[in-house]
C-alpha cells in the first residue's frame, strides 16, 4: 500500500491569520459601537468606504503580480487596516479622504513592501499621517460628541455630507465641529491657562473628555478580550500605558497646575486604540518580549513628547511608525538567551 | 521572564521549561487491547542501518543457517552495534531493501526466511545474575554484545552513553518513562507489564557508573505506569530510585527538556548531559540491558504501538527485528477503508512513509496511520506576520520567526547566529503558526545545507591543502635536482684547476725531497744511524746470522 507524504510535524493547532484578524475585528466593536453612539453615522459610513476601497486595492495589486487574489483578500488582514483608519478618521470626512488614505495605505504602504508579513510599517497609520500631512484641515474638523450637541445628523444626511459635502441647511461646519478635547487642553495650555481653568469647559468628562474616554473604555474592553483570547501578550499595551502614565504621572507630580492628570491621557485621544489594536500589529512592532517592552514603553514616551510639545494634537500615529522604524534593530539586540548557552547570546 | 520556574507537581519540586505544548495524547487508542507478542512473519528484513554511527560488519553470507540470538553483524568501530538474527531461519539475501527513512533511502538488509521453530543460539553468554560482581567494563562489554541502542528513538549505542569517558563523574541516572508524543504508548504499556525488568535494567546502570541516585520522570497522564513502575521500586528496596510524575507538557520527553524538568539544569549548549554529571535512558533501553545482562539475550525485539484510525485493531506488539510495517499492521486487523497517511513515529516528530514494505528497527517506536479526518493536509503556508507564537512554544527559547527568515533566505551564518543547531526539531513552532508555515522544514533545510557547505569546505580544503603539498614538493624535487647539478658542476669544475698540481702529489712529493734532505745532512755531518753502532757481540752474533740465512736463501 501506498501513502502521502508530508512533513513533520503532521497537526496544526486550529489556528489561522484568517481568525486572527476576525478576533482583532470582532474586539473592535465596542469602540466601533461607542464612536457611532457618540459621532454618528460618519463612523460607519467611513468603516464601509475604507473596507471596499482596500479590498478593492489589494484584489488590484495582488491580479498585477499574477498571483491568486482570493486566498490572500480572505485573510482579512486588509479590512482590518481599512477598519483601523476608519476609525482615526474625522466621521464627517468627505469620501475621497477615506478612499485615498484607505487605498494608500494597501498599495504603498502595504503591497508594494511585498503584502502582509513585509511591510516595515503599520499601514493605517502611515496612511493617516500621509493624511494628516496632506489634508490638515480636512482631518482636523471633528464631530462634537452627542451629549455636548443639539444637532443629531440621521443617516442620509450624513451620507450626503461625505458624499457632496453639502451640510444640511441651517448648519455651518462651525456649529457642527468643535475642537478635540486633547487640542482644547493642549491649546488652552499654550495659551498659558490653567488646568483648573481649562477644566471648567463643557468638554470634560470624569477622565478625559466627553464622549472621548467611553470610546476609550470600550476600546479596553476589546483590548482585554484580545488578551483573553490570547490573540496578543500584554507586553506592549502595557508597556505603551504604563510608560505613558509613568511620564505623564511625573510631570502631573512636579507641576499639577500645567500638566494634565495621567487619567486624562489615557482616556483622551487614541492611546487605547493605539495601544491595543495598533501598537500590537505584529508585522510592524518588535517579536521579541524584551523588545516588546522597550517598543511599547518608547511609543508611550514619544506620546507624552510630542503630545507635550509636537505640533500635533495627537501622538500615537507618529509615535508607532517612529517607533516601526526601530524594531528590527530592537529585535536584534534583546534576543533571549538559548537553553543551555551561559551568556546572552552568542554574538555579545 | 525567567524560564526557570520552579513548580511543585504532586507534591514535589520541579522546573518548568520554556514553551512547550499541551495537545490531546490520543493514547486511549492504543491501550484499548494488552500487550501482545506479534508473529514473527516468514521473511524478515534486517537492515545493518539501525543506529547512530559506523555499519556493522556482515557476518554470514546467503544460503547459511541462522539460529535465533546469533551475532549476523559485528560492530568493528566504537560507536556502532552489533545485530543479532531475530529468529532462526535461512539467509537468503544480502543486498539493498528500502528502509526506515523519510526519503524511501535503500541501504543494506540481510534477509532471513524464518523456519517457524524460532530455535534459541547455544552460543548466548552467560547471564550476570550476580551483576554486582562484575565490573562496568565486563557489564560494558556485555551490552555492547548486546548491540542495545537508545530505544526512545535516538539509537545511539547504549555501551557508548554508557561510559562518558575518564573524568566525568556521573551523579544522577535519568530515566526518560515521559513519553511525550501524542498517540505513542509503547513505553507506557511497557511500564505497566515490566516494571520489575526497568528497574532491575536502572539498578545494572547505576552499578555501572556509579550513580548515586536515579529519577524517572513519567508524564502524570500515565496513571498506571506510574503505580505499576512505584511498587516495583518498593519491590526492589532500592530507596535511591524516585520514580516522578511529571506534568503532562509536550515535549518534556526531549533529554534536555526532562533533565531540566527533573533537576532545573540544563544541558549546555553542544554540550551532552554527562558534561553535568547526568546520563540519561530510555525505559526500553533499561529492558533491553536488563536482558542482557540478566538474561544473556541480545537486543533482537522491543514494544511498538500501532495506532491511528486508520488502523483497525490499534495496540501495542512486541515485533521482531525486520518484521515489516505491512505485515505488523496485518496483525493489528489492517488498514481501515480511509487510511490515508502512514507516520513512523509520532504525529509531531514522525516522518511520513511512502511504502508499508519497511523493516521495523531497533528505534521503531510507533506506526502511526491516519485518516485524512483525523489529520487533514495541511492547509497552504501563507507570509509570517510575525506574531511569535512559535517563540513562545519554543522549548529552547529560539526565535523561530527569525531563523525561518534567514533560512528562507538562505543567509545560513545568520541562521547559526541564531542558535539554528540548539534547535531538537520538536515542531512546537510549526504546529501553533497561524500561517501555517513548515518552519522545521526549513531549519533542517538549514542544517543539510550547512552541513554540505562544512563537508564541501572540508573536502576543498583537503584538496587545497593536497595541491599545495605536491607543488611544494614538485618545487623541493627540482630545487634538489638543481643543487645537484650545480654540485656536480662545480666538483668538474673543481677537478680541472687541480689538474695542474695534483695536491697529492705535491705531497708525496715534499715528503720525498723532506727525507732525501734530512739524509744528505746525516751524511755531511757524518752521524750513522745509531742503531748500528756499540752492538754488543751477542747483538752483533745475531746480525751475522741473519745475514748468514738471508745469504743461504
Amino acid at each position: 500500500m501506498q501513502f502521502i507524504s508530508k512533513n513533520s510535524p503532521h497537526t496544526f493547532k486550529p489556528n489561522s491569520v484568517q481568525r486572527i484578524m476576525l478576533e482583532v475585528l470582532l474586539a473592535l466593536v465596542p469602540g466601533i459601537i461607542a464612536m457611532t453612539w457618540f459621532f454618528g453615522w460618519g463612523t460607519l459610513i467611513n468603516i464601509a468606504i475604507a473596507s471596499v476601497t482596500a479590498v478593492v486595492a489589494e484584489a488590484l495589486v495582488i491580479k498585477l503580480r499574477a498571483r491568486p487574489a482570493l486566498p490572500v483578500i480572505s485573510d482579512f488582514s486588509a479590512v482590518l487596516t481599512a477598519v483601523l483608519l476608519a476609525l482615526a478618521l474625522p466621521p464627517l470626512a468627505p469620501w475621497w479622504i477615506t478612499v485615498l488614505g484607505s487605498a494608500f495605505a494597501i498599495i504603498i504602504v502595504k503591497q508594494l513592501y511585498g503584502g502582509i508579513g513585509y511591510n516595515p510599517f503599520n499601514p493605517a497609520m502611515a496612511a493617516y499621517v500621509f493624511l494628516l500631512i496632506s489634508y490638515p484641515t480636512h482631518m482636523t474638523s471633528w464631530l462634537q460628541p452627542s451629549m455636548l450637541s443639539n444637532i443629531e445628523l440621521d443617516f442620509v444626511q450624513t451620507l450626503s455630507i461625505i458624499f457632496n459635502g453639502t451640510l444640511p441647511t441651517g448648519l455651518s461646519w462651525d456649529t457642527l465641529s468643535g475642537a478635540t478635547p486633547l487640542d482644547e487642553m493642549f491649546t488652552r495650555l499654550d495659551m498659558n491657562q490653567m488646568i483648573e481653568e481649562i477644566r471648567q469647559s463643557a468638554l470634560w468628562g470624569d477622565f478625559g473628555g466627553k464622549g472621548w474616554e467611553w470610546v476609550n473604555n470600550w476600546y479596553l474592553l476589546g483590548g482585554i478580550y484580545l488578551l483573553y483570547r490570547k490573540v496578543i501578550t500584554w507586553h506592549i499595551p502595557v508597556s505603551v500605558l504604563g510608560s505613558l502614565l509613568v511620564f505623564s504621572g511625573l510631570a502631573y507630580l512636579l507641576d499639577p497646575a500645567t500638566h494634565p492628570y495621567p487619567a486624562f491621557h489615557i482616556f483622551t485621544g487614541g492611546i487605547m486604540l493605539g495601544a491595543f489594536f495598533i501598537a500590537t500589529d505584529p508585522v510592524s512592532a518588535c517579536t521579541t518580549k524584551k523588545g516588546q517592552l522597550i517598543y511599547g514603553a518608547s511609543i508611550g514616551a514619544m506620546v507624552f513628547i510630542i503630545r507635550n510639545w509636537g505640533g500635533y494634537p495627537d501622538a500615537v500615529a507618529f509615535a508607532v511608525l517612529l517607533m516601526n522604524m526601530t524594531a528590527p534593530t530592537i529585535d536584534y539586540y534583546t534576543r533571549p538567551r538559548v537553553f543551555g548557552t551561559a551568556g546572552k547570546s552568542d554574538h555579545e | 521572564m525567567s524560564r526557570l520556574t520552579q513548580i511543585i507537581h504532586a507534591g514535589r519540586k520541579l522546573w518548568h521549561f520554556h514553551g512547550g505544548l499541551h495537545i490531546d495524547d490520543h493514547k486511549d487508542m492504543s491501550l484499548q487491547r494488552p500487550l501482545r507478542d506479534a508473529q514473527i512473519p516468514d521473511r524478515l528484513v534486517i537492515p545493518l542501518h539501525q543506529h547512530i554511527g559506523e555499519l556493522p560488519v556482515l557476518k554470514v553470507k546467503i544460503g547459511d543457517r541462522v539460529l535465533k540470538g546469533q551475532l549476523i553483524a559485528e560492530a568493528e568501530q566504537y560507536v556502532s552495534a552489533n545485530i543479532h538474527a531475530p529468529s532462526s531461519g535461512t539467509v537468503i539475501e544480502v543486498g539493498e531493501h528500502a528502509i526506515s527513512h523519510p526519503s524511501g533511502l535503500k541501504s543494506v538488509c540481510i534477509t532471513l526466511e524464518t523456519d517457524g521453530k524460532d530455535e534459541w543460539s547455544n552460543e548466548l553468554p552467560e547471564p550476570m545474575t550476580d551483576y554486582q560482581n562484575f565490573s562496568t567494563s565486563e557489564l560494558g562489554q556485555r551490552i555492547r554484545w548486546a548491540g542495545i541502542v537508545g530505544m526512545g528513538g535516538a539509537t545511539c549505542p547504549s555501551s557508548v552513553k554508557l561510559n562518558p569517558g575518564p573524568g566525568k563523574k556521573i551523579n544522577t541516572l535519568i530515566v526518560n518513562g515521559a513519553e511525550c508524543e501524542p498517540y505513542i504508548s509503547c513505553d507506557d504499556s511497557l511500564m505497566q507489564n515490566h516494571a520489575d525488568n526497568i528497574i532491575e535494567g536502572i539498578q545494572i546502570v547505576m552499578h555501572m557508573l556509579s550513580a548515586k541516585n536515579c529519577l524517572v520522570g513519567i508524564e502524570d497522564n500515565k496513571p498506571k505506569a506510574l503505580q505499576s513502575m512505584q511498587s516495583a521500586v518498593e519491590k526492589s528496596g532500592n530507596n535511591q530510585i524516585e520514580i516522578i510524575s511529571i506534568p503532562t507538557i509536550y515535549p518534556s520527553g526531549g533529554e534536555k527538556q526532562l533533565i531540566q524538568i527533573l533537576t532545573g539544569k540544563e544541558v549546555p549548549s553542544h554540550g551532552l548531559p554527562a558534561d553535568i554529571g547526568i546520563v540519561c535512558h530510555n525505559v526500553g533501553t533499561l529492558e533491553a540491558i536488563y536482558e542482557a545482562v540478566i538474561l544473556g539475550r541480545p537486543s533482537i525485539s522491543r514494544l511498538v504501538t500501532v495506532t491511528g484510525q486508520g488502523v483497525k485493531e490499534p495496540g501495542n506488539f512486541r515485533v521482531a527485528n525486520g518484521t515489516s510495517i505491512a505485515n505488523l499492521v496485518a496483525q493489528a486487523g489492517g488498514y481501515t477503508a480511509d487510511a490515508d497517511r502512514l507516520i513512523q513515529g509520532g504525529p509531531m516528530m514522525g516522518y511520513t512513509l511512502y511504502d508499508d514494505d519497511i523493516p521495523l528497527t531497533k528505534g521503531a517506536n510507533c506506526v502511526l496511520v491516519t485518516t485524512a479526518e483525523e489529520i487533514p493536509s495541511n492547509t497552504p503556508a501563507i507570509p509570517c506576520i510575525r506574531c511569535g507564537r512559535c517563540a513562545e512554544a519554543c522549548p529552547v527559547e529560539l526565535l523561530p520567526q527569525q531563523l525561518y527568515w534567514h533560512a528562507r533566505s538562505r543567509d545560513f551564518d545568520k541562521t547559526q547566529d541564531f542558535n539554528l543547531f540548539d534547535c531538537i526539531e520538536c515542531g512546537c513552532c510549526s504546529h501553533v503558526c497561524p500561517s501555517h508555515i513548515p518552519l522545521v522544514q526549513y531549519y533542517r533545510y538549514a542544517k543539510t545545507e550547512i552541513w554540505t557547505k562544512e563537508e564541501e569546505k572540508r573536502k576543498s580544503d583537503i584538496a587545497r591543502q593536497r595541491h599545495e603539498f605536491r607543488q611544494a614538493r614538485l618545487e623541493r624535487i627540482e630545487a634538489e635536482k638543481k643543487a645537484r647539478l650545480r654540485k656536480k658542476k662545480e666538483d668538474l669544475e673543481n677537478k680541472k684547476t687541480s689538474d695542474t698540481k695534483d695536491p697529492k702529489k705535491a705531497a708525496i712529493e715534499a715528503a720525498m725531497k723532506r727525507a732525501a734532505e734530512k739524509k744528505q745532512k746525516m751524511q755531511e755531518s757524518g752521524v750513522k744511524p745509531a742503531n748500528t753502532e756499540a752492538l754488543t757481540t751477542a747483538q752483533q752474533k745475531q746480525i751475522d746470522e741473519a745475514d748468514k740465512r738471508r745469504g743461504d736463501r
